[in-house]
């Protein structure tokens, strides 16, 4: 029964996307509204029902397993069509359809306008589909399937509105970066198929882990975490997220925030034992992750775009996931997505709603003092900005950060004192946003309201947000470790804690940030415009990742490409045929008609003849 | 008298042959061409002659007859040719302009 | 079985009645309903081949011998496997899209029209049965002759050089393949005595490794420009961008695949050392072949010669699959080749349409269209999807199953084989981008009425394209299991077992 459900709830979204796309835009915006959000919302119930019979009658292995069908089966590979419930996809199922209900929920209310909003609602549904297949697959073939599936659905979304050209290009950059690591990842589920002979991924780590870690393994390993890397936007792959902000909020609140950009860390946790089996791999994550973390959090602290300061936030957070797995602490990076599906979808679902109130403008310092204009958006931006700057005891973010920096200390304390400035920026950067957005004087005047349909989400993600962390406590405070616990089979114990002094640290940092923030963006001294220097520039374009890329891939590529229009092959077989005619023409010009030149060949061809027949 | 000896008649050969040859190439007159002509079959005519006396054969004579009917009737198709060609209101004899000639 | 020689004289016959139908005033559309009339009767036939075939009595399903010319050695000799069958149902569903679709519209002469498109089909399915080689260098003209002569009678501006492009290169390598096809009957009249064009007799041939060597390489010539393997493709954008709608689906849905084919049958088949030992050349040409294809697409602003370059990188893994030497390869390819034929097809049909409509195939001229044509933009975006290989779709377990054949024998050209899967999301995307997405183009629709969008008649059709890529992608496992090649050394009976 349980395992029935499984397939169902994939169903569900996916038969709504059908419908949706089959009715080629005629379909009305209700029904639209209501099969999109109904099809996700039964499926979150589903998942409620699963997670709880999941809970209270844990099966024996561990796992619920659902197999649908053979995919492929040649000789010396097959892959299947193959579900499977753990207590990870378990989180992430309920992280997904939950999450991804309140988001569709609050976009019917945001895109209640749009023309278009069949197309959208069939795209977001086809998206949890994906989304779901990815995390329930347990072959990594079919995994893949959700992998790309939900990259095709992230372009298809980024460029809603195809009109503008910058949203193509956005969803196409979008698109083609992840699609490098996503070939680097194939590569690596080559190797991993050519091995073990399948990609079920109970078999895969069990042949991989079966013999002492070798130089296939890691380059496995590091392949995978290219793909990773891609599509959860880390260095040196990142550049595609802040653009892909050019989609509608909710998009950006389900895809880019909640749900695919972790898709990263659900593999890597996924296949936590290879990686923990290679020391130089966990590095690597680990690395990737402080580097990312820092450097979106510089990037953070100078934009003006308030979704750029979102996305930007997105990824210093996925840092931390890296940085988490990096260091072992596999609970803490899964507890840390939990709570940043929480407060960063709410984070942009407030946004939104700014935006739409203030006529679609996007630049936080054409904002300000909108705390009385909207205090509801205003309490919820709030408590999401709490959680992400991680205010000790009052908000979730701070319980998985706090994880966090345990896991990083007991690694190596650099990475720790990393980490922990990290948090002092996040705090600094999100409260600018909430300094400038909400306090000072108004430049721009709001309109309208928020209605329902988007703030009942604000409500319910703002209570998640504050109360989500109460799930796992540090024992200092309160020894209530549930996710730990729900996970423990599948990563093992969690580790012990550090000093006293860790969680001291961790509380009072974000405290300073916000102090600072005040300081330097406090409505009576702050200024209209954005400082402007060099070093602001770079990081407000994202450290010029884009320029350098640009610069030694893009450009060179495509010039090439373009002084090879017309095909250098081409141009050779042309010139054979030339060749060719201009050596007929030159035997033509034998044919002139002249009986006398015609008189002269004869005679010199029966000399030469003769001459030949002659000589032995 | 002493008879010529087959080299001598063969030396008359090709020179006479040169002489022809050496008409149909330089000659632009179509007439002159054709007079060359005649001078080759005669030359290849006498080599015949030549090789049936040093043989005492009686082919050689033969091949001349032909030779001789040959020269003939081809002499009577060029001067046929250049007849119809000057009456059909052609002013010259330049073999050269004959690539010029149309329907 | 009497039928496989039928599955060739039906489309002949049916296209000679097409041909004598378009007499009189009012015969505008006759031609078409007799071809539409003789392909649903091909797929009934073709149905009762499927279902009459001999299943269980090893690889071989049917088979049809006569004598033709004895004295030579020379049989109506023709043999069909799961490979043939595959593709001879690729040829009949293609058969579809192509007549329904495209070739409706024709203007002038159409009876001479669907005559020449029938007559190639009836090349092509011989081509996939025949074991005779003499047989089969028959139909491989046969095919070729009919295609010539659609370009260049019903092509577009620069049809005339296209077209003898097209003849030049198919029958020049044609030509080597039959020479290839003497010696090898000659060596083996040399070694066994007998004169014969029979496949299954040549296979056996005793050969030095010189000569299985020069004489494959004649083999591989005529179908490496068939397929085509850079750098012998350069007739292929010509030809697919200045061939009739009809012409450029039949072109890049089936009739690359007989390239395909021929690599299978009589190359690797029929030259098995000798095609070991040229692996790594033909690797090295597969992997080029993706990533120049690929590359070359990305540069290009006529749309069909986007797609056209696209085909080019696809069939490099039909080339890296077929000489991985494993049956995965193998496979894989042949779901390649089906996958293919059904995205690129559909792809050519999208490009047709859009030339009709907007009277340009230049990317720069279009834009915007989404808003005009809905409908047709949304399928241009489902196949350019399927063709950058989004798995769940056909093209995604054909690339996948030939890359992991590759990966075993070569990690390196696996990888690059990848890489171009990147180029291929590249090149879709900016298609894509180009032509449907972004702001209308400033010179459309001022002129004259907005352009009609696909009616139900495209939409259906293609929707069933769509269905059909879809299943083969999630459930590809007939195919899989029919595509295995049936070696010739599991020599059939003579007998057709009668049911």
């Amino acid at each position: 029964m349980n395992a029935l459900l499984l397939p169902l709830i994939v169903a569900c979204p996916l038969l709504a996307a059908g419908v949706l796309f089959l009715s080629a835009g005629r379909m009305p915006p209700l029904p639209s509204c209501v099969i999109g959000a109904g099809s996700v919302g039964l499926s979150a119930l589903m998942a409620a029902v699963l997670a709880i019979g999941f809970l209270r009658t844990p099966p024996p292995t561990g796992a619920l397993h659902a197999t649908l069908w053979s995919w492929m089966q040649v000789e010396g590979f097959s892959a299947r069509i193959a579900f499977m419930l753990d207590p990870l996809s378990l989180v992430m199922m309920l992280i997904v359809t939950g999450v991804g209900f309140l988001i569709l929920l609050y976009a019917c209310g945001y895109m209640h306008d749009d023309p278009d909003i069949a197309r959208f609602f069939g795209c977001m549904t086809l998206f949890v589909a994906a989304m779901l297949v990815l995390v329930f697959s347990s072959d990594l073939l079919s995994l893949y399937i959700g992998w790309e599936g939900v990259g095709i659905c992230s372009y298809l979304l980024i460029s809603f509105w195809h009109a503008d050209t910058a949203n193509v290009t956005a969803a196409r950059k979008a698109f083609i970066v992840t699609r490098i690591g996503d070939a680097a990842m194939l590569c690596g589920l080559l190797l991993l198929a050519t091995r073990a002979g399948t990609l079920d991924v109970a078999s895969v780590l069990q042949t991989v882990t079966a013999r002492p870690a070798d130089l296939q393994a890691a380059i496995a390993a590091f392949l995978l975490l290219g793909g990773a890397v891609a599509k959860s936007a880390q260095v040196p792959l990142q550049t595609w997220l802040p653009d892909a902000m050019a989609g509608p909020t909710p998009v950006s609140a389900l895809i880019h925030a909640a749900t695919m950009v972790t898709a990263g860390v659900y593999l890597i946790a996924r296949l936590h034992p290879l990686f923990a089996s290679l020391p130089v791999a966990m590095t690597a994550v680990a690395l990737i992750g402080l580097i990312t973390l820092l450097l979106a959090a510089g990037s953070a602290l100078v934009q003006t775009d308030i979704k750029r300061i979102l996305a930007y936030s997105t990824m210093s957070q996925i840092g931390y996931m890296f940085l988490a797995l990096g260091t072992g602490a596999w609970q803490a990076a899964i507890f840390h997505l939990v709570t940043h599906a929480f407060f960063k979808a709410l984070l942009f679902m407030a946004a939104g709603a700014i935006i739409l109130r203030v006529h679609h403008r996007q630049d936080i310092y054409q904002m300000g003092g909108l705390a009385h204009a909207m205090p509801g958006v205003f309490a919820a931006f709030l408590a999401g900005s709490a959680a992400l700057a991680g205010l000790p005891l009052l908000t979730a973010g701070f319980y998985s950060k706090e994880m966090i920096l345990q896991g990083a200390w007991h690694a190596d304390p650099m990475l720790w004192a990393g980490a922990l400035l990290g948090a002092f920026a996040t705090a600094i950067y999100i409260f600018r946003c909430v300094f400038i957005v909400f306090f000072g004087p108004r430049h721009t005047e709001p309109h309208g309201r928020t209605g329902a349909t988007m703030a009942i989400p604000l409500v319910c993600l703002a209570v998640l947000a504050l109360t989500g962390g109460w799930m796992g406590m540090p024992d200092a405070i309160a020894p209530v470790h549930l996710l730990s616990h729900l996970l423990s089979p599948l990563f093992g114990a969690s580790m012990p804690e550090g000093p006293h002094w860790l969680l001291w640290a961790g509380s009072l940092v974000p405290l300073a940030g916000i102090g600072v923030a005040w300081m330097l963006w406090q409505p009576r001294t702050r200024t209209r415009t954005p400082p402007e220097n060099a070093l602001a520039r770079v990081a407000r374009a994202g450290w010029d990742f884009d320029t350098l890329y640009d610069v030694l891939i893009v450009r060179p590529f495509t010039t090439l490409g373009q002084l090879n229009q017309s095909d250098i092959c081409d141009r050779l077989s042309d010139a054979t045929a030339a060749t060719a005619r201009a050596g007929g023409r030159m035997l033509g010009r034998m044919q002139s008609g002249q009986v006398r030149r015609y008189a002269g060949w004869i005679a010199a061809g029966t000399v030469v003849a003769l001459c030949l027949g002659v000589r032995p | 008298m002493s008879a010529a000896s087959p080299t001598h008649a063969l030396l008359l050969a090709t020179l006479l042959f040169a002489v022809g040859m050496l008409g149909v190439l330089a000659r632009r007159n179509l007439l002159l061409m054709l007079m060359s002509i005649e001078i080759m079959l005669n030359a290849a005519a006498l080599a015949f002659i030549a090789a049936g006396a040093r043989w005492h054969a009686a082919q050689g004579q033969v091949m001349f007859l032909m030779i001789l009917s040959l020269a003939a009737a081809e002499a009577a198709v060029g001067l046929a040719i250049i007849l119809r060609l000057h009456s059909a209101g052609r002013p010259t004899l330049d073999a050269d302009t004959g690539n010029r000639l149309k329907g | 079985m009497i039928a496989l020689p039928a599955l060739v004289l039906l489309p002949a016959t049916g296209g000679l009645a097409a041909w004598l139908s378009d007499r009189g005033p009012e015969a505008r559309h006759r031609p078409w309903w007799v071809a539409i009339t003789t392909i649903v009767l091909q797929t009934l036939l073709l149905l009762s081949v499927t279902c009459a075939a001999d299943w269980g009595h090893g690889p071989w399903l049917a088979h049809f011998s006569a004598p033709w010319i004895p004295a030579l050695g020379i049989a109506a000799r023709m043999d069909m496997d799961g490979l043939s069958l595959v593709l001879l149902w690729l040829t009949t569903i293609l058969s579809f899209p192509c007549v329904i679709l495209s070739a409706r519209d024709v203007g002038e002469r159409p009876g001479l029209f669907h005559l020449l498109l029938l007559a190639t089909i009836a090349g092509i399915d011989g081509v996939f049965l025949a074991t005779d080689l003499f047989l089969f260098f028959f139909f491989w003209e046969l095919m070729l002759v009919p295609m010539y002569v659609l370009i260049l009678q019903w092509g577009h501006e620069d049809r005339r050089r296209a077209a003898i492009k097209f003849f030049l290169f198919t029958q020049g390598s044609g030509l080597l393949m039959l020479v290839a096809i003497l010696g090898l009957v000659i060596l083996h009249q040399h070694a066994t005595g007998i004169v014969t064009f029979d496949y299954f007799a040549l296979a056996d041939t005793p050969l030095m490794p010189t000569a299985a060597m020069v004489l494959m390489l004649g083999f591989f010539a005529a179908f490496a420009v068939k397929l085509p393997v850079v750098p012998l493709h350069v007739w292929l954008p010509d030809t697919h961008t200045q061939a009739p709608t009809a012409g450029s689906v039949l072109l890049a849905g089936i009739l690359l695949k007989t390239g395909g084919y021929g690599l299978i049958r009589f190359v690797v088949l029929l030259f098995p050392d000798a095609a070991s030992r040229f692996t790594p050349v033909a690797l090295a040409l597969g992997a080029a072949g993706i990533l120049y294809g690929a590359w070359l697409s990305l540069a290009q602003d006529d749309i069909k010669r986007l797609i056209a370059y696209s085909s080019v990188s696809h069939l490099g893994f039909v080339l890296l699959g077929v000489f991985s030497g494993s049956p995965m390869g193998m496979r894989g390819a042949v779901v390649q080749m089906v996958a293919h034929g059904l995205s690129t097809g559909a792809l050519f049909i999208i490009a047709g349409s859009l030339q009709d409509r907007l009277h340009t195939r230049d990317m720069r001229r279009m834009g915007g269209l989404w808003q005009a044509l809905p409908h047709l933009s949304s399928v241009g975006l489902f196949f350019a999807i399927a063709s950058l290989g989004l798995p769940g779709m056909g093209n995604f377990v054909g690339e996948f199953l030939v890359l992991l054949a590759t990966w075993r024998i070569s990690p390196p050209i696996a990888a690059l084989g990848a890489a171009g899967l990147v180029l291929s999301a590249v090149y879709s995307l900016t298609m894509v981008g180009r032509a449907f997405f972004g702001p209308p183009h400033a010179g459309q629709g001022t002129d004259h009425a907005p352009p009609a969008d696909f009616g139900a008649r495209h939409m259906t059709v293609l929707g069933l394209t769509m269905a059909l890529l879809l299943v083969l992608g999630t459930y590809p496992q007939p195919v899989l299991n029919l595509s295995l090649p049936a070696t010739p050394l599991a020599m059939p009976e003579m007998e057709a077992p009668q049911p």
